[in-house]
């Protein structure tokens, strides 16, 4: 289980990263954390010429923030965000859902943007800036810097639109007032693991904002804006029949343990926000 | 402090084991060495036509036909109509699973030698993958080995008398039972080191074994070597379990290819590796009628058992040696009469089964402590009731069971009442009624076994192996300095041999362990042993250095007594010196006048030296036998079908308890890793037999947050036959969880009326039970 041989390159900025990217002899990929790409390499399921490693790239680990946004790097550890050394947006979801990643000697090197790209369906980050309803700066060679909103990223299991010779630069994720209720639950086998079902809710009363994003399916991370809204109006624990019954709308292919995990992962989340309220 | 027997000393091995500074086969340099990756065969099951060598690297690459003067490994068994496969180290003629290796690559890196791998040309005839042991017993099977005519390497059978029980019996329990294939995931993989030594005219193996003597004989065997020709060194070896036991055929062609090549040559395990060519264990199914009075004794047993071996008979332990001791074993610590057992053990294609920690009995004490419990359910009893007055009660002792093993001492029935005592049995019904009434399932499931420790010539003798383990050998001396030098060919991977060995003789010599040096496993420099395996080493190991060490104290007081001018019998050994009342002499002076100093010494010394071998086997030979209930109580998630264990709780008797601590941690380990075969670990495999489980992230092995807080206590019934009443203990505490656990989770299932009959019991698997009776029950109103 080791690599083919590969070219390391280390860059310094995002404009030299773009343009060992844009090259045309030879597949290039970026290199973050490492954390989803390293098994790729030893299993030789990805098998670049060179690599980009952006790890340390200035602008990519650099967080900024306007009145409306907190705009993260990239290459933003999930142990920093754990650990609060960034700023958050998310009345406290971000931290919450950075510490249930995998273990922390992956957490200490994996990346926000990574994460996004390599775009699992189980991840973590892929549901919850679904529900935060973030938004991702993407550029190029040649191209103006894109912006594309999380819920249009994720195609598909391993699948975003970003294009080749495209960097994720920067994940935008709004301001969440005070008034904020969110959730986060995670089914898994074992602390650590990939998930089985996840379920997050995002409701802010002061934007008219209510998102439930169901996870760990078997593409993108699925939006239910109608129980949503229902739940922001009435604060009712939804039925796991309605759950099932709304699911089965949008996922007719579902296998009845998958529907229940869902289902109840989904009460589970809800009922935690509404007892943190 | 005394450092002897029974003292709760810290393992001398850790300070380089915790340090990163142990060595392991990983960690060795050797000038010119190069690495090797295999080609491993992609399919199950196939024929092969051809194997082409990349033109650039031909000189790099090896096949079967390269090996023409290697013999397949070959493991013969006595048993009648015992069928031996013919294992060859490359794959020749046809594949019979995936990863079996078929070229051997060698590069100064092992990326490099995978370079090449990539580039080796296989043309292989596909056939259907027999991957089903039930089906690959049916006639029209697909056959593994065609001269056989069937897929069956051996079947036993134990016709006793069952028509009795048959005719008294009120209660019929008929279940079928299932354990998942599992991985032993050392957390160092194998690894092989080999080199020519042109000045010893030696072939030098560094291999991650347990059994370094045995590999000695296996590869000098099969590569058609004088054994005086091959010394085989096991460095730090991280875990073995039974993995490590067995002749694995990277140790033949690296030694080979380092032979031909004169360049040391060195194969590294890799996880991907282990988790697909090492899924080789535990895999049995169970068909049970169990017989019972109205009151829940069990009055006869008739089982099936079907072990799926996979394509090979490993050597030496042989492929029928797991379905052998199911037999065995089944009835383990209960008084049954009737007993009649068939035996399968089948071909399949998948990898070679070898000897897991507990050999057999996890399986055997899965199915019969869910009978007891599926028996207590029908009587409407207590299951830990109706499991007390079944065990063989301590005015038994000793006891022959139907099956013929000689179970030396205790109580068993006194290990249920200690374990209910520690999780309050009582108390624990009228919280479950509690919880029940909340909607919330709580279950509380018992298991109890015995471990047949440091077996050996009788047993192993009636199996007809290659290798039948008889007595152990031993080192001990006293250095130049008044330290001692301890030596055995068993070896020390991570349970804490190095040290209790130690103890054996400080015990004798009162020589502080910091002091007692142990060098095990090379055999070079070590008497010869079978090795570490079957819960041996301290009974046998300890046994023998117990003997060593007694005999060189009697050489010591000889010397002392002329130095201190008395008798022999008037010295007394303490604290490294030898007394006679108040005048004493140091260790260090009486080895100075030995070894340098012979003029202090009377013209007619005893010329035998301080340097003693000795060699030991117990009173008898058929094994002794650890007992122990398991008692764990879970709570079921119903929503999830995930399974919390609460509490657990381990009752133990291993005889003497040489070292508390370190048992201790035997026991913790035991039990985690019969937590990863009671919930978590399955090598799955598809239609195809292309295993689906190749990484840690499919095959799910527990970590700490997925284990309990272990609470142990432990009584200790020596053996009558053994040095210092010791019994082996190694294994024991992985065979009994999945019983205990299994038990728990259909006590808390019961309102639901479901039984969960098949390891690992994964959320899955439960919540599909429950959506099914929830479904069933809606049908119904
Ligand atoms: C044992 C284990 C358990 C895990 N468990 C979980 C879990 O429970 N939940 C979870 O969410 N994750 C889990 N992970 C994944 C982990 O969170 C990874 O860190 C993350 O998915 C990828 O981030 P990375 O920075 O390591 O990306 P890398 O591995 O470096 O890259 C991943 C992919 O993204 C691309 N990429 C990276 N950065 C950029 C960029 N800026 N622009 C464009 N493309 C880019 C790379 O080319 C590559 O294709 C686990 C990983 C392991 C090994």
């Amino acid at each position: 289980m080791k690599p083919v041989a590969f070219e390391l390159c280390i860059s310094a900025d995002i404009a030299s990263a773009a343009g060992i990217l844009s090259q045309n002899d030879g597949d290039t990929k970026i290199i973050a954390g490492g954390q989803s790409l390293g098994p790729m390499l030893n299993l030789r399921l990805a098998r670049p010429d060179r690599l980009v490693d952006v790890a340390q790239t200035p602008a990519l680990r650099k967080i900024t923030q306007t009145q409306a946004f907190v705009a993260f790097g990239a290459a933003t550890r999930h142990a920093e965000i754990e650990d609060g050394k960034t700023p958050d947006p998310s009345c406290g979801m971000m931290p919450y859902v950075a510490s249930g990643i995998a273990y922390r000697a992956i957490r200490n090197k994996g990346t926000l943007g990574g994460s996004l790209c390599h775009a699992d369906p189980a991840a973590d980050w892929v549901t919850a800036m679904t529900a935060l309803n973030a938004t991702l700066i993407i550029t190029s060679v040649g191209k103006d810097t894109r912006k594309t909103p999380m819920v249009e990223f994720m195609q598909g299991a391993y699948r975003t639109t970003l294009e080749p010779g495209e960097i994720l630069t920067s994940v935008l994720v709004p301001k969440y007032s005070d008034k904020t209720v969110w959730g986060y639950y995670k089914i898994c086998r074992k602390v650590g693991e990939f998930a089985d079902a996840i379920v997050a809710w995002v409701a802010d009363p002061t934007k008219q904002y209510s998102r439930i994003v169901l996870g760990a399916g078997s593409g993108a991370p699925l939006v239910l804006n109608h129980l949503a809204k229902e739940l922001a109006q009435t604060g009712n624990i939804p039925t796991l029949d309605i759950i099932k019954a709304e699911l089965k709308l949008h996922s007719p292919d579902l296998d009845q343990v998958k529907n229940h995990l869902f289902a109840i992962a989904l009460q589970r989340c809800v009922k935690g926000a509404l007892a943190n309220e | 402090m005394s450092t002897g027997i029974g003292a709760r000393v810290q393992r001398k091995e850790d300070r380089r084991l915790l340090h990163g500074q142990a060595k392991f086969v990983g960690d060795l340099k050797f000038p010119k060495l190069w690495e090797a990756a295999y080609v491993r065969s992609p399919i199950a099951h196939g024929r092969i036509r051809s194997v082409q060598k990349p033109s650039a690297y031909s000189s790099q690459v090896f096949i079967a036909d390269d090996l023409h003067d290697v013999l397949p490994i070959r493991a013969e068994s006595s048993l009648p109509g015992y069928k031996p496969s013919d294992f060859h180290s490359l794959a020749r003629d046809k594949v019979r699973y995936v990863g079996e290796c078929i070229a051997i690559c060698i590069a100064p890196t092992r990326a490099e030698a995978e370079d090449i791998a990539e580039q080796v040309i296989l043309d292989i005839d596909p056939l259907p993958a027999v991957i089903d042991a039930l089906k690959a017993r049916e006639p029209q099977s697909e056959l593994l080995h065609e001269d056989w005519g069937d897929n069956l390497f051996v079947e036993t059978s134990f016709e006793g008398d069952i028509e009795t029980a048959k005719r008294d019996a009120t209660v019929v329990i008929e279940r079928e039972y299932k354990t998942a294939r599992q991985c032993m995931n050392p957390m160092e993989g194998k690894g092989t080191l080999s080199y020519w030594d042109e000045r010893s005219n030696q072939l030098v193996v560094y291999t991650s074994t347990q059994v370094p003597h045995l590999i000695r004989t296996g590869i000098s065997e099969f590569l058609q070597m004088d054994q005086g020709q091959v010394r085989v060194i096991a460095p730090d070896v991280g875990g073995g379990f039974g993995y490590k036991c067995v002749l694995q055929p990277e140790e033949l062609t690296v030694s080979w290819v380092a032979k031909k090549t004169g360049r040391p040559i060195r194969w590294t395990e890799d996880r991907r590796e282990h988790l697909v060519a090492g899924a080789n264990t535990r895999q049995h199914h169970y068909k049970i009628t169990a017989y019972a009075d109205n009151n829940g004794k069990l009055l006869g047993l008739d089982a099936d058992i079907t072990v799926d071996v996979g394509a090979y008979s490993v050597w030496p332990f042989t492929a029928c040696l797991e379905a052998a001791q199911a037999g065995g074993n089944l009835p383990g610590p209960y008084d049954i009469k009737g007993y009649r057992c068939n035996t399968y053990s089948v071909a399949t294609n998948k990898p070679s089964f070898t000897p897991y920690r507990g050999v057999a009995r996890p399986g055997v004490c899965f199915a019969m402590e869910l009978t007891i419990d599926a028996i207590a359910r029908a009587v409407g009893r207590e299951p830990a009731d109706v499991r007390k007055e079944n065990l063989i009660a301590g005015s038994l002792m000793p006891y022959t069971t139907v099956t013929g093993k000689f179970y030396d001492s205790g109580d068993y029935p006194d290990s249920v009442v200690q374990a209910e005592k520690a999780v309050n049995l009582k108390g624990f019904r009228i919280r479950q009624a509690k919880a029940r009434k909340e909607g919330r399932s709580l279950g509380i499931g018992f298991s109890t076994f015995t471990e047949q420790s440091a077996h050996g010539t009788k047993v192993f003798a009636a199996w007809g192996l290659p290798l039948v383990p008889g007595y152990e050998q031993a080192m001990v001396k006293l250095t130049p300095s008044g330290s001692v030098e301890v030596r055995s060919g068993n070896h020390s991977f991570g349970q804490g041999l190095e040290t209790t060995i130690a103890q054996m003789a400080s015990e004798w010599l009162t020589v502080d362990i910091k002091s007692i040096n142990v060098v095990m496993g090379d055999t070079g420099m070590t008497p010869y042993s079978t090795g570490a395996y079957a819960s041996r080493g301290m009974v046998m190991a300890g046994g023998a250095v117990s003997k060593a060490a007694e005999a060189l104290s009697g050489r010591i007081k000889i010397h002392a007594a002329h130095l201190l001018q008395c008798e022999p019998t008037d010295i007394q050994l303490k604290n490294a010196r030898a007394y006679n009342g108040h005048a004493s002499v140091s260790f260090s002076s009486i080895a100075k006048a030995w070894y340098l100093r012979p003029d202090q010494l009377p013209d007619d010394v005893d010329t035998a030296g301080l340097e003693v071998t000795e060699g030991y086997k117990p009173d008898i030979d058929t094994g002794v036998f650890t007992y122990a209930t398991h008692a764990a109580i879970v709570e079921v998630d119903k929503d999830t079908g995930k399974v919390d264990v609460q509490d657990y709780v381990v009752f133990e008797d291993c005889g003497k308890r040489v070292n508390p601590l370190i048992l201790e941690g035997q026991t913790y380990g035991g039990a985690a890793q019969g937590i990863g075969t009671a919930l978590f670990e399955e090598a799955l495999y598809d239609a195809n037999g292309q295993p689906l489980t190749s990484t840690l992230a499919d095959y799910i092995l527990p970590g700490p947050a997925e284990l309990p807080h272990f609470r142990l206590s432990h009584k200790e019934t020596l053996s009558p036959y053994t040095r210092h009443g010791i019994k082996g203990v190694g294994e024991g505490a992985a065979i009994a969880p999945g019983g205990a656990i299994l038990n728990a989770i259909n006590d808390a299932l019961q309102p639901q009326k479901i039984e969960i009959n098949e390891l690992p019991a994964t959320p899955h698997k439960i919540l599909s039970a429950l959506l099914a009776g929830a479904e069933a029950e809606r049908e119904i109103t």
